[in-house]
């Protein structure tokens, strides 16, 4: 194992449980009806630009960003806006949302629907940029954080490598790894137009060694162009962190509070690449994406190419149903998913995942005293001291978790994942981040 | 399908549990504990069993009867705590003292700092210690090993290896003159000479050592600190004057440091949260030890050095950060002033 490169400090190694590795990609049919969260990026949430009664088509932008961090949302189906009512999405919080009925499912006559793969990039690096800005392009990792924005470096910043995150650490989510294997040519292209709008020169793709398929596919892949290279990379949680890949790629560590920009770096996921060939080349909106359903009792664990606004309940449909032992659902993977109040929860640009828990694993543990057994500095990738953030947060001592570098916190949750006493440690990590931010912007204005 | 579960990620977990951690120290354990019951017969099963009930007992009547809270005397720390004192005292220890010890162990030592990874200092040390100075005839007449295989028959109380040495020496004798009255080394490693009930066998503590190696329970910067520095400084000292200072693999093999290093020192409780202020702390350790060994007034010095670094832990989890990602090497790293 020790061929392979890796980030240094910390991580843990939890069961991949890759259930649904071998399942190809199968578009689920479009629903009846899709609800549209204005909310599906980070920042500001989008601002809707259609009323009750208005006709869309597949692909028409239906919401406008509403600030520099921000994305366009387009309207994945056809059919008539029945109303902007709120909806609980996957926070669990009610939240504006646009419902349209669905009718037919005619696309914007501007969409090529066509499958050929069109290599030639003729747009300028400004045009890519302003293209996948109008297109809504977002981080599918889960992030979602505004593509365009990545590639606009601030002032004085040089992107030096573009990082193709193909990593894939959390366990059971196989989307990307399917994407790779079936829309290689296509992410490659995709990864060319990125380079061309970063005006880079040199490409790697980070692939957890757990995918040697794709690992083997990508190499042929890229062979035609000597820019992009893949790498392999030791199975280890969070190898897909922004800051540990870039570790693990090319040894260089993102400062304390910086973005990947400082050390010349910009990160995209695997599927990002593939939505912006799509919006690029095809001039394709974000409106659809992969999902992964599973469960260790799920029938058929499967990959699902599903339009943006679709309930969970459909895909857990389509993956034969839920299971009767079924205790937690999860948007998201296990380490890092968010568990979900309602099955009608629609389907987001960041949902890379439905996995659905058993009950007997659903449960937390009980928590007991710590003792000290260090298991959580040891697993911190940021090298952090989780028991001691924890009893800062705890306590209300923000001074002191401010000091301990409490923002630096990625929330992986190996800590918590490997506590042997059971403590939720993440939970008061994040109180305390959520703390410490608020009084680092009250400093700020003052 | 009834109510869907909701908390924070991370959804899953590893399968680490403060029990598990506690089963594989006393599975450790076992191999010391063999060989205590091999030399020192019925007398070492008598110590362990009532240094254990005894630690149980005690903290079940103070969770139960002056806390008033949860009774966790199957979290397996009251069983850890009990063996390790057992194998800290001389097995013709008097039962009633055992008892003391288990109630100074777990009262005053543990449950009083506020239960189980509160406390400050080793529990069983604490004992030990306590021990030591109020009952100093008892705890250091040491019985003679006695295979069990050889029958039962009078115990015959004897000196320690690092007793004949810190006498002798004080007598005016060199080491020369007291190589014949010491065991051989091959002794020392498998535990046929006097001492502790469970300190006697090198090789059965480095066996429990491999395995919560193994088994990720300690990790290697604790133990061979302490040794690396015990070797090092006793070396030195007995470079310049081989006829006054025992040899480094004397002190390697003989005493509680064995069982110090490798099962007292690395009490996760007690000891620093980051690999670095761990090699710091068994560097004091070894350096107290020796210095307690050559100069002190106690032949044994283990005990006394683990407890004074038991209580130097705090500063040095101050001190001794894990290496932040994104800090610069050599750069102070400096809370982010936004």
């Amino acid at each position: 194992m020790g061929i392979f490169k890796s980030f240094v400090l910390g991580g843990v190694h939890p069961a991949e449980n890759k259930l649904s590795a071998n399942a190809a990609i199968e578009a689920v049919p479009v629903p009846k009806q899709v609800i549209i969260p204005l909310g599906q990026n980070l920042g500001a949430p989008s601002k809707p630009i259609v009323k009750k009664g208005d006709q869309v088509k597949t692909g028409q932008l239906i919401a406008e960003a509403s600030g520099f961090i921000s994305a366009n949302i387009h309207s994945p189906v056809s059919g008539t806006v029945l109303k902007i009512d709120q909806f609980i999405d996957v926070t669990g919080y009610k939240r504006p949302c646009v419902f349209i009925h669905v009718e037919g499912d005619e696309w914007d006559e501007s969409i090529d629907r066509t499958d050929t793969l069109e290599s030639h990039i003729s747009l300028s690096s400004e045009e890519i940029v302003a293209r996948v800005k109008a297109l809504g392009i977002v981080g599918l990792g889960g992030a979602t954080f505004p593509t365009s924005v990545k590639l606009t470096p601030p002032q004085g910043k040089k992107a030096e490598y573009l990082i193709i995150n193909g990593v894939e650490c959390e366990p059971y989510l196989t989307s990307d790894h399917r994407m790779m294997l079936e829309k290689g040519r296509e992410i490659i292209v995709g990864i060319q137009i990125l380079m061309k709008a970063l005006l880079v020169e040199k490409a790697i793709i980070g692939i957890e060694n757990n995918k040697t398929d794709a690992i083997n596919h990508l190499t042929e892949l890229a062979k035609t162009d000597e820019r992009i290279r893949v790498i392999a990379l030791k199975v280890r949680y969070p190898q897909g962190g922004e800051k540990q890949l870039i570790k693990a790629a090319l040894n260089r560590e993102v400062p304390s509070g910086k973005l990947p920009i400082e050390v010349g770096c910009v990160v995209q996921n695997v599927s990002t690449a593939f939505a912006v060939y799509e919006a690029v080349q095809k001039n394709k909106p974000l409106f659809e994406r992969v999902v992964t359903v599973t469960g260790k009792a799920v029938k058929k664990p499967s990959n699902f190419l599903v339009r943006i606004g679709t309930s969970t309940q459909d895909l857990i449909d389509a993956a034969a149903g839920i299971p009767e032992s079924t205790g937690k659902v999860i948007s998201g993977g296990p380490m890092m998913g968010k568990a979900i109040t309602e099955l009608d929860t629609p389907i987001v640009k960041g949902t890379s995942g439905i996995l659905l828990m058993e009950k007997t694993e659903s449960q937390r543990l009980v928590e007991n005293p710590c003792i000290r057994c260090s298991r959580c500095t040891y697993a911190c990738p940021m090298g952090l001291e989780p028991y001691l953030l924890t009893k800062a947060a705890k306590l209300g001592k923000l001074q002191v978790a401010e000091k301990e570098m409490i923002m630096d916190c990625i929330e992986c949750g190996s800590c918590q994942y490997t506590c042997p006493s059971g403590i939720p440690l993440l939970d008061y990590l994040r109180l305390g981040k959520i703390k410490v931010g608020r009084a680092i912007r009250t400093r700020i204005k003052k | 399908m009834n109510k869907l579960t909701i908390s924070g990620s991370p959804h899953i977990h590893g399968d680490e549990s403060t029990k598990k951690i506690m089963v594989g120290v006393v599975i450790a354990l076992v191999p010391a504990m063999l060989v205590g019951v091999y030399y020192f017969g019925v007398d070492a099963i008598r110590v362990l069993l009532l240094a254990v009930i005894a630690s149980l007992f005690f903290e079940w009547v103070i969770q139960k009867y002056f806390i008033k809270g949860t009774v966790t005397i199957m979290d397996g720390s009251a069983l850890v705590t009990g063996i390790l004192l057992a194998m800290n005292v001389p097995s013709n220890l008097p039962g009633w003292m055992v008892v003391v010890g288990a109630l100074v162990a777990i009262g005053m030592a543990k449950m009083s700092f506020g239960g189980l990874g509160k406390n400050i200092f080793n529990p069983a040390l604490v004992a030990r210690v306590f021990l030591l100075v109020s009952f100093p005839v008892q705890m250091t007449s040491w019985p003679k090993p006695a295979p069990i295989t050889d029958g039962l028959a009078d115990v015959i109380t004897g000196p320690t290896p690092l007793g004949i040495v810190k006498e002798g020496l004080g007598n005016g004798q060199t080491m020369s003159q007291l190589a014949s009255e010491l065991p051989s080394y091959t002794r020392d490693m498998v535990g046929n000479i006097g001492g502790s009930l469970g300190e006697v066998s090198v090789i059965a503590i480095l066996l429990g050592g491999i395995y919560m190696l193994w088994k990720k329970i300690i990790t290697w910067h604790i133990p061979v600190s302490i040794l690396v520095t015990v070797g090092v400084f006793s070396g030195l000292m007995w470079g310049s004057n081989p006829e006054h200072y025992a040899d480094p693999v004397f002190h390697l093999l003989t005493g509680g440091l064995m069982l110090g290093a490798i099962f007292m020192a690395t009490d996760m409780v007690t000891s620093p949260m980051t690999k670095s202020g761990q090699i710091i702390f068994g560097f004091g350790v070894g350096l107290l030890t020796i210095l307690i060994r050559l100069w002190g007034a106690y032949p044994e010095g283990v005990s006394f050095a683990i407890l004074i670094m038991n209580a130097v832990v705090p500063l040095i989890n101050k001190g001794f950060k894990p290496k932040r990602f994104g800090a610069k090497p050599g750069v102070p790293i400096k809370a982010k002033s936004l």
